[in-house]
């Protein structure tokens, strides 16, 4: 087996299982129960597609997808603070609401 | 000789960064809790984009490629924890109990 073909195939398998991994992680945005569970899911859902990215990168020889990638971990850590912050200011108001 | 060890490497590389992704997307599934799952998705989720960027620092033969993989492994693991230990600070300040009980609770004091 030459390298080229085990690059091949090495880049097939890993999209075919990160994309069940984006399949699996949708199942838990969808089902979450708390809001908390689903910014989880979502987190992990940038950090897996950004390795379908490298993926792709890998596979297709163009290295320009190495910076979309690190682009949407940056997103993803982002969008995680927003929503930390935002989760803290409903769970505020919903703690002052009773009294 | 030492190029087709680095593809290899690379390959086993980018397996291993998927099977950790995929292993990461169903402890958040599985897990009962909150705090488990977050468990699973930070570090195993972590250590997946980690090894996939490797594998493309290894395969692609460029220095300025691989200095930018190295530079998103090292963003990734500095801010992983911090989301992570965002996230749990939140929910629990947010007043959720989680399902399982806790055998120690140092926050309580910090609970609003």
């Amino acid at each position: 087996m030459t390298a080229a073909l085990a690059l091949d195939w090495a880049t097939m398998i890993a999209l075919i299982l990160l994309g069940l991994a984006l399949l699996v992680s949708i199942v838990r945005i969808v089902i979450g129960p708390t809001l908390a569970d689903r910014v989880l899911a979502l987190d992990l859902l940038t950090v897996v597609a950004m390795g379908f990215v490298g993926a792709i990168a890998i596979r297709t020889g163009l290295t320009l997808y190495l910076d979309i990638a690190i682009a949407l971990a940056l997103l993803g850590f982002l969008a995680t603070l927003a929503f930390t912050r935002y989760i803290l200011s409903r769970g505020r108001m919903t703690q002052e609401d009773p009294q | 000789m030492i190029i087709e060890l680095m593809i290899y490497t690379g390959c086993v590389l980018l397996l291993l960064g998927a099977g950790f992704s995929l292993l990461a997307a169903i402890g958040v599934v599985r897990f009962p809790d909150l705090l488990t799952r977050m468990h699973a998705a930070s570090k195993a989720g972590a250590v997946g984009g980690g090894l996939v960027l490797l594998a493309v620092a290894l395969v692609s033969f460029d220095s300025a490629v691989a200095l930018r993989a190295v530079f998103g492994i090292v963003f990734l693991l500095l801010t992983t924890p911090v989301s992570a230990h965002l996230l749990a600070r939140v929910a629990y300040l947010s007043g959720r109990q989680p399902t399982t009980p806790m055998v120690l609770d140092e926050l309580t004091s910090k609970r609003r």
